[in-house]
């Protein structure tokens, strides 16, 4: 275990992107001080460590600021050497650093207009998001996760999906059908929910429903403050 | 084996593309022989759609018939298998790899969006928000500098690193959209460690090759502009 003073977490209880970073904490037995934030009023300590984006999740570290979440899991993987989460063979990496910007960027922004958006514009995202979903489907043909046999580094990259992506559907009201249409993609949301690393490690369901559901009527130009 | 002397290396780009020219760079700053395969402005080649299905985007890179795309993640890939040519071009410093893939993630989010936006567009207003966020995004680059560099020439220290090259990349199209748009994006007075560091960028031999001429980038987007809707290959 690693002294406890040493690594702090800016965070919020609800964002995916915060929990992605515990899971790597957790996966590598470091212990650190979470800082729970409103993100309406956000504390002086993040935005002085975060003065560009004003997001969590924010790690810092010997008082050195790190933030965006898959920099920060870059950052716990090379400085924590045991339990690694990337691969170590360069091609390997490649793929790995591909599906989580792949899942950050694209799955992310359909998500978001899917959750937001009504209508036609709906529809279409539920559409763009199944196309994203076939894609993650297939490259898991063969595998029980991303990574092989353990989760690794994609894993927590996807991992928001097989949470919030239900929780999304549930509060705005849509269904990506994932169940019915991509049984590997189904069965890895369930394996990967039940890793004890990410079982422990969830918001409460209910509640993060009620709190998107409440997001969602705040309206499609709120953006959730977090990366 | 990586890095081996018989391994096959090519490069599916377009010349007028700063996501391509961020490989080429890393390519040739770790001396690594590579066909280079041109692709059609307008159309995408049957090699691209393979080795790109999901994005079917330039640049990629096929290393031993395996693909790796996004330009990022390519000059990552090239950094670390050809890890023995050249300085190396991540910071061996943790914390510092972290700022370096920070601000790699800012130029790609914030500046690189902008940088385009105030030539794409639709309207005036909108193209006049994309500058202010461009000259925005280049302050906050110009106080990262000061911070990463170190007094030293590039954000890579003494040698071109990957933030060198993450925003190096687009120096000849700051230069284009400077002479098409009548101001300066990058400015003596307002961001003097920047152009200081573009000058020593482009003055670097493997660079200078690959950036292209501003006028050939100028003629190029009064083509794009005249073509609605048209974009650069990108990536």
């Amino acid at each position: 275990m690693v002294a406890s003073a040493a690594v702090r977490l800016f965070g919020m209880w609800a964002s995916p992107a915060v929990r992605r970073v515990e899971w790597a904490l957790k996966l590598k037995g470091i212990e650190y001080e979470y800082i729970e934030e409103d993100l309406s009023n956000k504390s002086s300590s993040l935005l002085e460590f975060n003065p560009i984006n004003k997001q969590v999740p924010v790690l810092v570290h010997n008082c050195n600021p790190i933030v965006e979440s898959l920099v920060i899991l870059e950052y716990i993987d090379e400085t924590w050497k045991e339990n690694p989460i990337l691969p170590v063979d360069p091609l390997e990496r490649a793929k790995a650093r591909f599906w989580a910007t792949f899942v950050d960027v694209k799955c992310r922004e359909e998500s978001r207009k899917a959750f937001f958006m009504e209508g036609e514009e709906k529809e279409k995202a539920i559409e763009n998001l199944q196309v994203q979903l076939k894609a993650l489907d297939e490259e898991l043909e063969g595998k029980k996760f991303f990574s092989g046999d353990h989760i690794g580094y994609t894993d927590l990259a996807v991992g928001w999906m097989a949470f919030w992506l239900g929780v999304a559907e549930e509060a705005a009201g849509f269904k990506a059908n994932y169940d019915v249409k991509f049984p590997n993609f189904s069965r890895w949301m369930k394996d990967f929910l039940a890793e004890p690393v990410i079982k422990d490690n969830l918001p409460p369901r209910e509640k993060t429903v009620e709190f998107f559901r409440a997001f969602k009527q705040l309206g499609s130009c709120t953006k959730v403050n977090q990366k | 084996m990586a890095g081996s002397g018989n391994s096959e290396v090519k490069l599916l780009g377009a010349w007028a593309s700063p996501y391509v020219a961020r490989a080429r760079i890393a390519l040739n700053l770790k001396e690594v022989q590579y066909e280079f395969l041109e692709e059609q402005f307008g159309t995408k080649s049957e090699l691209l759609l393979k080795s790109n299905p999901i994005y079917k985007k330039i640049p990629v890179l096929i290393h031993d018939d395996k693909p790796i795309c996004e330009s990022l993640i390519i000059v990552q890939y090239i950094d670390e298998v050809w890890v023995s040519s050249g300085p190396a071009l991540m910071p061996a410093d943790a914390y510092d790899r972290a700022l370096h893939r920070f601000w790699a993630v800012y130029i790609d989010d914030k500046f690189v969006p902008a940088l385009f936006g105030m030539m794409r567009a639709p309207t005036e207003e909108a193209k006049a928000e994309s500058k202010e966020q461009a000259l925005a995004s280049l302050q906050l680059l110009e106080e990262a500098f000061g911070k990463i560099s170190k007094g030293k020439p590039f954000f890579g220290g003494d040698t071109i690193g990957y933030l060198d090259v993450a925003l190096g990349a687009f120096v000849g199209w700051m230069k284009a959209f400077e002479e098409m748009n009548g101001f300066k994006l990058l400015d003596d007075a307002k961001t003097p460690l920047l152009c200081a560091w573009a000058e020593n960028f482009c003055n670097n031999e493997v660079v200078g090759a690959v950036i292209p001429e501003t006028a050939k980038l100028v003629e190029l987007a009064k083509v794009m502009q005249a073509r609605f809707k048209s974009a650069p290959p990108a990536n």
